[in-house]
């Protein structure tokens, strides 16, 4: 008897995409398993409960297809790479590595792999139905490399083109293996060339072995019509900090997951997010830290702006193991809500077995505080400076975290204009 | 400068201000004393443009213009500035930061030129020298952390950045030790000539020594119910409130 999970919409509309032969049959039959066992959340699911993203992709994915790789000239990277950066290219068209344009210029290499080990490794099949899609379906693998006591001095830019026909799918496969004691900072983001409704379901994995940094700045801010799932999982060995900025700024829905695996003494691990969100843009950000082992600290702040009818979602998983005795694990998620329609769910989740632990949370939710407002009116501001001002100083503390002056400065404009118009 | 008639304004449905008359020539200095909860923030609010105020009846006029009608940013370059009761405070935002604007915003209003980061930097050390205020204090998230003493003179030197032609100081003298209420005060007085006008809110004679007034206004439920000169101050101190309220609840048997 065929079971549900084979029977549901999406499934059957995706599943011509699965791949079962090549370098990565194990995993990707694992995924394929996984998924013809659990299928897609359902309205009810626990982790998908306020956003129903099998439902959008349901009517979303009228043709779903691949979006096939593209050629592309420099003059168009050069158009989409934001002023002042210094650093390294990698170009990407509907998750495809385009070697000749990218810009490979410091000691680290980037490959199209067809075997690895560790692929699969970090993010393991039979978590998440998406990131099993992925695992599932994607058509190339990229892996970043940085070895042992090598530190990238200059940050390494990816952006992904997407040209997509409308329904259309692409789903982005990245591993980052940093080897100890070296150094990265990489920044992401997607250009969508055309304004078609598309699916992105990409899935990264990062290693960040014993001693190592790692900043990985991301920005969403393509077509709003695009519909993301984004998901990233990290594991962090001992002594090693990596840290993630996550900047959501456009699409029509959002699914991020990020997962950080802290699995040795001494290591730390830090999620920052901004969401401003107006129309219907719906943007939800789950996230999970799991302290396995003693001495390690994470650090989360997530704050949104919402107006209009968009609708923000944070969910903020810490798990400490019986194990990680002295873990410091501290969230903080603050909304402001603009308007009446807009919605916010927030839910911190911690689960801690440890006895020996500091660990802290807490989220707000408030308007926009209208003393603060009336003070820099009746200083000569006016309303819409002033409203921008307040609604800046509250973002900007997410944007500190960005250590790239240049893309700091690139996202403050954005950030800025959007918060001086649209909000 | 400034004429209020007959100003009638509620919260909610309470009337607080009942019927000012009030009259400010330029030059003048008025002093507003009275018990608490009497409605004097409330005039300062009102006239500063708090929208959570209805005004129900009467006008304001300032400098021939209808100020009830202007919004409260308008009314700030015109010339209007209220030092607040209780200053706010803003996380993420530094008076240097927001104050560049701000005086930009009040010069482009009066048709001068917008100050350069150099200009205004030269201008912000004149003005901080005037109330002797620190300048790491201005770099900070406003108020945030400031000890009373510090918003009161961060007040006094937004004041002086901006240069009103009507300031009204709302209790800026509370909190103060004499030390700082002198530096204040200096600073209000060097502020002063015969194009502006300053109203001063207080429940203290102590800040009068030092601020003399030119008239003393006692506000009493929403009504100014005696005026005076800068005795009436001192006869207030001695004798408390209480004469005043017999005389008004025994006027209106
Ligand atoms: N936002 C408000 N909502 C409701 N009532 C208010 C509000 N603001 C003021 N009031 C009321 O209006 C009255 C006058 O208040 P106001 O602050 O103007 O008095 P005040 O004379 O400045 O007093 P104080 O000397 O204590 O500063 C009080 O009864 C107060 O409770
Ligand atoms: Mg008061």
């Amino acid at each position: 008897m065929m079971t549900t999970a084979t029977t549901s919409k999406l499934f059957t509309q995706v599943q011509s995409l699965f791949q079962a032969s090549g370098g990565f049959a194990s995993i990707r039959q694992q995924a394929v398993e996984s998924l013809e066992n659990q299928g897609f959340p359902v309205a009810k699911a626990e982790e998908y409960k306020f956003t129903n993203l099998s439902k959008k992709l349901e009517n979303g994915l009228t043709n779903a297809s691949f979006a096939e790789p593209f050629s592309i000239d420099q003059a168009t990277v050069d158009a989409h790479i934001f002023a002042d950066f210094d650093g390294d290219v990698l170009v990407f068209t509907n998750g495809s590595w385009n070697k000749e344009l990218s810009k490979v210029t410091q000691d680290y290499s980037v490959e199209v792999i067809s075997e690895d080990g560790l692929l699969g490794a970090i993010s393991k099949p039979g978590k998440d139905a998406f990131a099993d899609l992925n695992t599932a379906a994607f058509q190339e693998a990229i892996k970043i490399s940085v070895a042992k006591g090598k530190v990238i001095e200059k940050p390494v830019l990816l952006i992904h083109f997407n040209q997509a026909n409308e329904g259309q799918i692409v789903m982005p496969r990245l591993l980052v293996q940093v080897d100890e004691i070296a150094q990265v900072t990489l920044l992401e983001y997607a250009v969508c060339l055309d304004e078609e409704v598309y699916f992105s379901n990409a899935l990264t994995e990062v290693k960040v072995a014993a001693g190592s940094y790692v900043k990985f700045f991301r920005l969403q801010n393509q077509s709003s019509k695009a519909i993301l799932m984004d998901t990233m999982e990290t594991d962090i060995h001992r002594d090693a900090v990596f840290t993630s900025v996550k900047i959501s700024l456009a699409a029509d829905m959002i699914r991020n997951n990020l997962t950080l695996n802290l699995l040795d003494s001494g290591c730390e691990g830090n999620m920052y997010g901004l969401y401003l969100l107006n129309g219907k843009t719906h943007v939800d950000n789950h996230t999970n830290v799991d302290h396995t082992m003693p001495h390690a600290v994470s650090n989360e702040l997530y704050k949104g702006i919402l107006t209009d009818s968009s609708r923000g979602v944070f969910n903020g998983k810490i798990f400490v193991r019986q194990d990680a005795q002295k873990t410091n694990a501290f969230q903080q998620n603050n909304n402001i809500l603009l308007s009446e329609n807009a919605i916010i769910n927030t839910k911190p989740q911690l689960e801690i077995w440890a006895d020996d632990v500091k660990c802290s949370h807490g989220c707000t939710t408030g308007q926009l505080d209208e003393e603060a407002l009336f003070y820099l009116q009746a200083r000569g501001l006016d309303k819409t400076q002033a409203k921008g001002m307040l609604l800046y100083a509250f973002a900007g503390e997410v944007l500190e975290f960005i250590s790239d002056e240049p893309f700091k400065a690139h996202i403050t404009n954005l950030v800025m204009e959007r918060l001086g118009t649209q909000f | 400068m400034l004429s209020i008639k007959n100003l009638h304004a509620s919260i909610d449905g309470n009337e607080i201000l009942r019927g000012i008359n009030l009259e400010v020539k330029a030059g003048e200095v008025h002093a507003i004393m009275g018990p608490n909860g009497s409605g004097k923030s409330t005039l300062a609010s009102v006239l500063a443009g708090r929208e959570e105020y209805e005004i129900t009846e009467g006008e304001v006029v300032f400098q021939d213009k209808d100020l009830l009608d202007m919004a409260p940013e308008d009314r700030a370059r015109e010339g209007v500035f209220l030092a607040f009761q209780y200053p706010v405070e803003i996380p993420g935002v530094s008076t240097t930061n927001f104050l560049r604007t701000a005086v930009n915003q009040v010069r482009e209003y009066r048709g001068l030129e917008p100050l350069d980061a150099v200009k205004f930097l030269a201008l912000m050390k004149e003005k901080m020298k005037l109330v002797e205020i620190d300048q790491k204090l201005l770099s900070r998230s406003l108020n945030e952390g400031f000890s009373g003493g510090e918003k009161k003179r961060n007040e006094i030197f937004q004041m002086a950045m901006l240069e009103p032609t009507l300031s009204i100081l709302d209790e800026t003298d509370s909190g103060l030790d004499i030390d700082a209420l002198r530096i204040v005060s200096n600073g209000v007085n060097q502020l002063k000539s015969d194009k502006t006008a300053t109203i001063v809110v207080t429940h203290y004679q102590r800040l009068l020594d030092y601020i003399v007034p030119d008239y003393v206004h006692v506000l009493y439920k929403g009504r100014i119910v005696k005026s005076g000169s800068k005795e009436l101050a001192l006869e207030l101190e001695e004798k408390g409130y209480d004469w005043i309220k017999e005389e008004v609840e025994s006027a209106s048997v």
